[in-house]
């Protein structure tokens, strides 16, 4: 099974990002070989509707499985049309999430958040 | 002439000035461009009997002639439509209607529907026009050139610009035959009126500013000024007096004479100052 991970950096050792649609990379992971690769969010720059495209480039890379912090509305709507399984990440390492994941103890996502979220909640991610 | 009045930053008092000359220069007309905020007519006090509900293009698919080739996701500039499993998912608040996705259908599936973005309302004679936003909506754009469409070609006309420095600034003051920058002397109020200065002096229009909430304690926008050579055409003072009728919708024009006498003179001394 693919699961993506937002990722502050491009390592599966990386710290979660907790922002959707505005985090710098995706790390795209196998669970089965914990075998992964890194997806730049050319979303991150975007003017408008960076949740949008992030969206469909998770669609796109063919993960099931998302695994970050906060979704917004537009995200979540194209996510849910990608029948994207959508859990709330800890902050912890990618990796950690992972495991994490497997275990069943992260809980879904189902509702986004408001609308540019990350953007007033800059600290977040920290 | 028309004057358009911009700050940067917000608060500093653009309504106040604008309404002001509005107040004082008869024969003038006043739109208030500030559609996320429009509040002129406080102190205006127009009556408000003609409405206008302004409408932008957006796209709509045909779900029987779409064959999710997704060509209109990708065509579109501002992510405001993505293709999944086949299926359209349409944002219309991102949509610019810019028709670019109309044109990337191979089949014709898409095309454009009317969609309510604001509001424009005015005084019977149009020497108030004011626009508004309707909540949760994201593109002023539209709404002030439509605003635009409606100043008067044999009036003066006075534009109550937006805070900021963004489109929709650059939308209101295009055209316009001179800017009034107002500013108050805070760090703030010098950061976004040097941000106001750069916009006016790339659209290549003639400016002057105002001083608001002036104190003689505090130099640091006529040093700014004096050091650009950018001329301060009037100080509005910081005073209690002007406070309290402010809270109250009263401007200085609409109870002192002199203010009035100030007001005509500052358009007066603009308009010599264009045609020299």
């Amino acid at each position: 099974m693919k699961i993506a991970v937002t990722s502050t950096g491009q390592e599966i050792s990386s710290q979660l990002e907790q922002k959707f649609g505005r985090a710098e990379y995706f790390i795209i992971a196998e669970t089965s070989t914990m075998e992964f690769q890194v997806i730049d969010n050319k979303a991150s720059l975007e003017a408008g509707g960076a949740g949008i495209q992030a969206g469909q480039t998770i669609i796109n890379s063919g993960a099931t499985v998302l695994i970050t912090g906060n979704v917004g509305p537009n995200a979540m709507k194209v996510l849910k049309s990608g029948k994207i399984k959508i859990y709330r990440g800890q902050r912890e390492s990618v990796e950690k999430n992972i495991e994490m994941f497997n275990k069943h103890s992260l809980e879904e996502i189902v509702d986004s958040v408001e609308a540019h979220h990350g953007m007033k909640n800059e600290n977040s991610s920290t | 002439m028309r004057i358009a009045v911009l700050s940067g930053k917000g608060g500093t008092g653009k309504t106040t000035v604008a309404a002001s000359l509005a107040y004082a220069v008869k024969t003038s007309q006043y739109i208030d461009c500030d559609v996320e905020e429009p509040n002129g007519n406080i102190f205006l006090k127009a009556v408000l009997s003609e409405s206008e509900v302004v409408h932008v293009p957006v796209p709509e698919v045909d779900v029987n002639l779409c064959n999710g080739c997704g060509e209109c996701a990708r065509a579109c500039q501002f992510n405001a439509m993505a293709v999944i499993n086949k299926e359209v998912l349409i944002f219309e608040e991102l949509c610019h209607s810019c028709g670019a996705c109309v044109i990337a259908c191979p089949v014709k599936a898409i095309h454009e529907k009317k969609r309510p973005l604001g509001v424009i309302s005015a005084n019977c004679s149009h020497t108030f026009i004011q626009g508004a936003l309707n909540l949760n909506e994201l593109m002023s754009v539209p709404i002030i050139r439509r605003l635009k469409e409606k100043m008067n070609q044999h009036s003066h006309v006075i534009l109550d610009s937006a805070p900021g420095a963004s489109c929709t600034v650059v939308n209101t003051i295009e055209d316009c035959d001179y800017c009034i920058l107002v500013t108050e002397p805070t760090p703030f109020g010098l950061h976004d009126l040097k941000i106001a200065v750069e916009l006016v002096k790339k659209a290549e229009l003639p400016f002057g500013v105002i001083v608001n909430k002036a104190m003689n304690e505090n130099q640091t926008i006529k040093e700014f000024c004096h050091e650009n050579n950018i001329e301060i055409i009037m100080e509005i003072p910081f005073q209690k007096e002007i406070a309290v009728n402010y809270s109250k919708g009263l401007l200085p024009v609409q109870y002192d004479i002199e203010w009035k006498k100030k007001f005509n003179e500052l358009f007066r001394n603009i308009e010599r100052s264009l045609e020299a």
